[in-house]
């Protein structure tokens, strides 16, 4: 008797492809860069507890599938993520919208682009052939191979040697549609002796729920250029948000890096940082808010390849309820990266039994004249502390708020512009407020 | 005709099955200053955890009148409000919140409670530089993380300039004089004396007589296993000076 042996977990994906075919740009190369990167994808399948990296966030489980793609957005679904985006309250950018994974140019300051700045979209780079923008060399994953298969527009951003930019960069990414996945790759080139700010944001508009949303997003630093990156990550509380960052930095650059995550009932940012360039600094700042059942994961991947860097990590989780967080820092030093200042540093604050903190952080160092550390604490509010506040006369609620806000404001003083700190404030307030 | 303004009757206190207080009485009237003394592990620490709230501590008999009402009822916020203030033996220290942002959320916390109006930026700025410079405590010290690297002496001040701020009916000072030297100290009790007033009563905690030239009580208790085992004057405190607390060790036995 033949057995067609098919895992029954295997033929979604297929029809998943097969659907959205019509949908993707690119013809050629990158036909076929999907196609390979597709079949990679559905033989490893969403990846689970046994492949080390997602040990901790095991997508079989959490997401079971992966959803059809989002119908593209038309006029109501544009309305919908223009009220989403003004909720927001984001001023001050230069914005460039995407809309269920789709550039929306009614949405974006296309007409305000600062001098130095060339914006493409992903899908005409793809019509136009450019089959390299699929490619991704930091990691072989599946979720990557996802990203490639099914990245349905994205922008391609160049920013000149020498150019100060006098608004933040900002890639805003609404979801309006249910049930639907939205798959974007973006591309985000710095020259040398440039300053720029670059936020991202993702929001579900009014009435969006259980969608999904792939994000990739590739910048390359140049040398001596200061590159500040916000990423503030809302999506609604049934979303799923999966996220892969690759910088590359040159030679004496400066990068600050914060992300907050406040939003999805799953989550994972992915960030893959890598020093090629001797002389540069690295400061990344995280801070993950959660509660009910809510699953956040934060891993960071930072590479010495060259000798002296530093490196900084500040990591931090509030949990709540029966939610669940995980930050897996490795700070990798190469033989050759002599010289190399590395320090991460990761705390968990669990405000209820039930909740949840993972902390995996790593060392591989192989030079020998380096300087690396890491510490991770989980603990509870602390008792003494809140009967103090109490005693001067604040209610419990009020006084766990202050707390929170004192432990997750290292993280979040690092954001060095203002108005983005103030707003990154504003986002952690909303998450306390949500708590009653 | 002297008003009552904390009452404790009979009060029993437990900390997980260990009795503290076996049944303890104290009356404060209004603008009076009573000191307590006695041996370390007496129970004057846990007297005045109990008043303000602490959790932790279970109180099997007696009770506790604040103005009249049951004080054991209310959250520690809530007795907050209603004009308790525990200036703390150990003053925490809480990295990540700037003292003027703990003091201004922590006054209109208490006013909000009582159904006042929020204080006004600049009467509150007002406030606090008028205060804060009787205190010798300098503005940048403000900006700082509560009790973040402050010295001993300037914790101490820095409860004394909430007291000042929130204007309780009962303050608590609970062992005040630990851990400061004699001009630190000074300091201090100046702030305080300038606080005695005839609407504001006070109850001091202390292990020595020392503090008591500074503050100078009304009324005098010795406690002694849980107990107050005998009041007096404030030359309780000098007679206490030279005989030592065996003997109400002995009597309390």
């Amino acid at each position: 008797m033949n057995v067609a042996l098919v895992k029954p977990t295997e033929q979604p994906y297929g029809d998943l492809f097969a659907e959205a075919r019509s949908r993707l740009p690119g013809d050629g190369l990158v036909a076929s860069a999907r196609k390979a990167a597709f079949d990679d994808f559905a033989e490893r399948g969403l990846p689970h507890r046994r492949i080390e990296e997602w040990k901790y966030t095991d997508l079989r489980a959490l997401l079971r599938t992966v959803n059809p793609l989002a119908p593209a957005p038309e006029k109501a679904t544009l309305a919908l993520a223009a009220k989403a985006i003004a909720a927001l309250s984001i001023e001050n950018t230069c914005r460039l919208t995407l809309v269920d994974g789709v550039f929306a140019p009614e949405l974006s300051d296309l007409s305000s682009l600062e001098k130095g700045v060339r914006v493409q979209t992903l899908r005409d780079a793809l019509g136009e052939g450019n089959a390299d923008l699929l490619k991704t060399k930091v990691a072989s994953d599946a979720m990557i191979s996802l990203n490639t298969a099914l990245a349905t527009d994205g922008l391609v951003v160049t920013v000149d040697d020498g150019v100060t930019l006098n608004q933040p960069l900002h890639i805003a990414h609404v979801a309006t549609a249910s049930s639907a996945s939205a798959v974007t790759r973006s591309h985000v080139r710095i020259g040398n002796k440039a300053r720029v700010t670059l936020v991202e944001s993702f929001v579900g508009a009014e009435g969006a729920s259980a969608y999904q949303v792939y994000d990739q997003v590739e910048v390359s630093v140049g040398d001596d250029t200061e590159l500040q990156h916000v990423r503030l990550m809302e999506d609604a509380r049934d979303a799923a948000n999966i996220t892969t960052a690759a910088f590359r930095l040159g030679a004496r650059v400066k990068l600050n890096t914060f992300g907050l995550t406040q939003g999805a009932a799953v989550s994972r940012y992915q960030g893959f940082i890598t020093f090629a360039g001797e002389g540069s600094e690295l400061s990344t700042n995280g801070v993950n808010l959660l509660g009910s059942r809510r699953h956040g994961d934060t891993t960071l991947i930072v590479d010495h390849t060259v000798p002296n860097c530093i490196s900084r990590e500040v990591f931090r989780a509030v949990l709540d309820d029966q939610s669940h967080s995980v930050f897996q820092g490795r700070i990798i030093v190469r033989q050759i990266a002599q010289k190399t200042d590395g320090k991460m540093m990761t705390r968990a604050l669990l405000l209820s039994d039930e909740a949840e903190a993972d902390n995996k952080p790593e060392l591989e160092i192989f030079a020998d004249d380096v300087a690396c550390g890491h510490g991770a604490t989980a603990g509870a509010i602390d008792e003494e502390l809140l009967f103090y506040l109490r005693a001067r006369g604040l209610p419990e609620k009020e006084a766990q708020g202050l707390l929170i806000a004192a432990f997750v404001g290292e993280a979040i003083e690092s954001i060095v512009d203002d108005d983005l700190r103030d707003i990154a404030i504003a986002t952690a307030e909303r998450w306390l407020a949500a708590r009653g | 005709m002297m008003t009552a303004l904390l009452e404790v009757k009979g009060l029993k206190v437990q900390v997980e099955d260990n009795e503290i207080l076996h049944g303890l009485d104290l009356t404060v009237n209004e603008g009076e200053v009573h000191a307590i003394m006695g041996p370390n592990g007496s129970g004057k620490s846990t007297l005045s955890h109990v008043i303000a709230g602490k959790p932790g501590y279970d109180v099997t008999g007696g009770e506790v009148l604040f103005k009249g009402e049951d004080l054991l009822e209310m959250e520690p916020n809530e007795r907050a409000a209603k004009g308790v203030f525990l200036a703390f033996q150990y003053p925490m220290e809480i990295p990540g919140v700037a003292t003027m942002t703990f003091l201004r959320t922590a006054l209109n916390a208490q006013r909000k409670a009582r159904g006042e109006s929020e204080f006004s930026t600049p009467d509150f700025l007002k406030k606090v530089r008028e205060v804060s410079a009787r205190l010798s405590i300098p503005q940048d010290m403000l900006k700082r993380g509560v009790n973040v690297g402050f010295s001993g002496g300037e914790k101490k001040r820095n409860e004394v300039l909430q007291m000042a701020l929130f204007e309780p009916s009962l303050c608590i000072l609970d062992e005040m004089d630990s851990g400061l030297d004699i001009d630190a100290l000074r300091i201090a009790a100046d702030g305080v004396n300038a606080l005695r007033a005839p609407s504001r009563s006070m109850i001091v905690i202390t292990h020595y007589q020392r503090l008591l030239n500074y503050i100078v009580p009304d009324f005098v208790h010795v406690m002694s296993k849980g107990r107050v085992v005998k009041s007096g004057g404030k030359d309780l405190a000098l007679e206490l000076e030279k005989s030592g607390y065996a003997q109400f060790e002995d009597k309390a036995a």
